[in-house]
């Protein structure tokens, strides 16, 4: 019986939410063949991670362990270290996220094995010796049913596009460790600082994203839509516009090029919603567009919508979010 | 010491609010659209070009696709690229194992007649197919290291320092030299080509490549929309006096 090798992330001592909604997806797709679900993760795996491998059903997790993997490693290592794990298993298929790092790490995969690399499927199922699958183009405006012809099916699995679902019934999680022979030349590419922004909420897994763009006007406009998301638990995000006019920082972009986010709630201010943006916000549980222009594409595609100007309604809502804070 | 850079684009289609498809669903309908490359390759075009205009040496746009996508790198060079590389193909769709393999054999190729490409950059992910890929498999294929998602570059003598932005931060990389590396949106602004810079491009000599295709065994049967799930947008009212409907808003989500 062949099996899935799922590459796993952790967040603190946990399982990614990434890596949870890929193992879940991976797993329908180990189900149809009636294959092992086997998860790798870099480094000692801690308990509380191995709870969540097992209930998505993982039979075995393997532990990669190497000096050269500890802290500095760049993705080719990483890479270099799953692609040795994969040919010990003879796994049949090799499934990752599609957030940057894992996607990353899968592209070196399939760049040493010469397989080829389906990125950011949202369905997959064994077909013709092969398999079917539909990925994920212009960001998600589109999708794409393709025929996959391999030895090796090599996936990434579409951020926010599977919920994560605990298996029927779990796994045994087996530990393995698993100590690579890394090459000493994977050593040339390496992390040499790493820093933390330090505080703050991050912008892909805040729970409220307040988002601003061409209605905001400048930086200092986005002074009330700080306040607001700091009162909320959020972060701010902005779109293309915003900061091709260098009022935020490219790494608050929310959008095809900038960050995909999927928070209980989206807030865009000011944003008339073009598609490189809308692909960014679109897997949000609720969006609430306020925007002076009732036809703008995200007030017609939004949830919830505030017809007026942002300056107006934003100081508003700020004291009213106050006064129920007092008042309860 | 100066830099001799290659740059690698690729010309889509720019889309609107809506994409429409062909008839047969394998292409967009591009009657009425425009084209262009990614926010992220426009910005490894732009950072060629100061990083050539900071420490000297040359640059080169490539790009694999039809004759019309010297379009594309007729734009490069009028924002300041020295050269352009067409690998010409017929109109269909090259996957990232055929794109890649045919852009390994060019870059070998404009190699052998001169000078070895210090660093090669790709955009981090095409705008339309997005197999986030292409640029790690080059990098594979001649043996060089590679990384994604740069929002900056720092050469010094033989390496170069990257930079990326990660879930709570950033992290810096360091690698020797000739190196690949993935752009990301953010690492600069692009220019707007200047009026000399368009008639220079006008005159530029593009170098032709022909490329062979190799399978890549992926076998594209349909384009579709994803299913509509919003059906009709609630009003929470006008301006600030919507704020009480908004704030109910909140509480209902959880956040208050």
């Amino acid at each position: 019986m062949s099996l899935i090798l799922t590459l796993s992330e952790l967040d603190g001592d946990t399982l990614a939410r990434s890596s949870r909604e890929t193992l879940t997806f991976a797993r329908s797709l180990a189900d149809a063949h009636g294959w092992d679900l086997h998860a790798v993760a870099v480094g000692e795996i801690p308990d509380t991670a191995m709870a969540d491998l097992r209930a998505q059903g993982v039979a075995v997790a393997h532990a990669l362990l190497h000096d050269q993997l500890d802290g500095d490693a760049a993705p080719a290592a990483i890479a270099a270290a799953i692609t040795e794990l994969h040919d010990r298993l003879g796994a049949g298929a090799l499934v990752g996220s599609g957030t940057d790092h894992a996607a990353e790490v899968m592209a070196h995969v399939a760049a040493r094995t010469d397989l080829p690399l389906a990125s950011n499927c949202t369905e997959v199922a064994p077909a013709d010796g092969g398999w079917d699958l539909t990925r994920v183009r212009w960001g998600g405006v589109l999708l794409e049913d393709v025929h996959l012809e391999a030895d090796v099916a090599l996936l990434t699995a579409a951020p926010h596009q599977t919920a994560a679902a605990d298996a029927v019934s779990p796994g045994a999680a087996e530990l393995h460790s698993f100590k690579p022979e890394l090459d000493e030349s994977l050593h040339i590419t390496r992390v040499v600082e790493r820093a933390s922004r330090g505080g703050g909420i991050s912008l892909a897994t805040a729970p409220v994203v307040i988002s601003g763009g061409r209605g905001v006007g400048s930086a200092e406009g986005f002074g009330i839509l700080e306040e607001l998301a700091e009162l909320l638990g959020g972060a701010v995000g902005c779109s293309r516009v915003a900061t091709n006019n260098g009022w935020r920082s490219h790494n608050d972009q929310v959008g095809q090029t900038g960050t995909r986010v999927a928070p209980d709630l989206y807030v865009a201010c000011g944003i008339s919603g073009a598609t490189q943006h809308w692909v960014g916000c679109m897997s949000a549980k609720k969006i609430l567009a306020i925007n002076t222009d009732p036809e703008a594409p995200m007030v017609t595609r939004a949830h919830y919508a505030v017809i007026g100007d942002l300056h107006e309604l934003l100081p508003a809502l700020v004291t009213e979010v106050k006064n129920r804070r007092g008042v309860g | 010491m100066t830099l001799n850079i290659l740059v690698a684009v690729k010309r889509v289609p720019a889309p609107g609010a809506k994409i429409v498809l062909t008839e047969d669903a394998q292409r967009i309908d591009t009657k009425h659209l425009g084209f262009t490359v990614s926010p992220h390759e426009e910005c490894a075009v732009e950072e060629a070009v100061q990083l050539v205009g900071k420490h000297g040496g040359s640059s080169t746009v490539i790009t694999l696709g039809p004759p019309v996508a010297e379009e594309q790198l007729r734009t490069a060079i009028s924002m300041g690229i020295d050269h352009g590389v067409l690998i010409e193909t017929d109109e269909q769709e090259w996957d990232a194992l055929a794109t890649a393999a045919a852009l390994t054999d060019a870059i070998q190729t404009l190699e052998a007649d001169g000078d070895r490409f210090d660093l090669i950059l790709f955009g981090n992910e095409s705008a339309d197919a997005g197999n986030y890929q292409v640029g790690i498999r080059v990098a594979h294929a001649l043996d060089r290291p590679v990384v994604s998602g740069i929002k900056a570059i720092e050469p010094t003598d033989a390496r170069a320092t990257m930079k990326r932005a990660v879930a709570d931060g950033f992290e810096v990389l360091d690698l020797p030299l000739p190196a690949v590396a993935a752009i990301k949106e953010g690492i600069n602004l692009p220019r707007y080509p200047a009026m000399r810079g368009r008639l220079l491009a006008k005159k530029a000599q593009i170098r032709r490549l022909t490329p062979q295709r190799r399978d890549g065994g992926m076998r594209r049967v349909r384009l579709h929309h994803p299913p509509q799930q919003q059906a009709q947008t609630q009003m929470l009212g006008t301006g600030a006096d919507a704020a009480p409907a908004v704030a109910a808003l909140f509480e209902e989500v959880g956040l208050l």
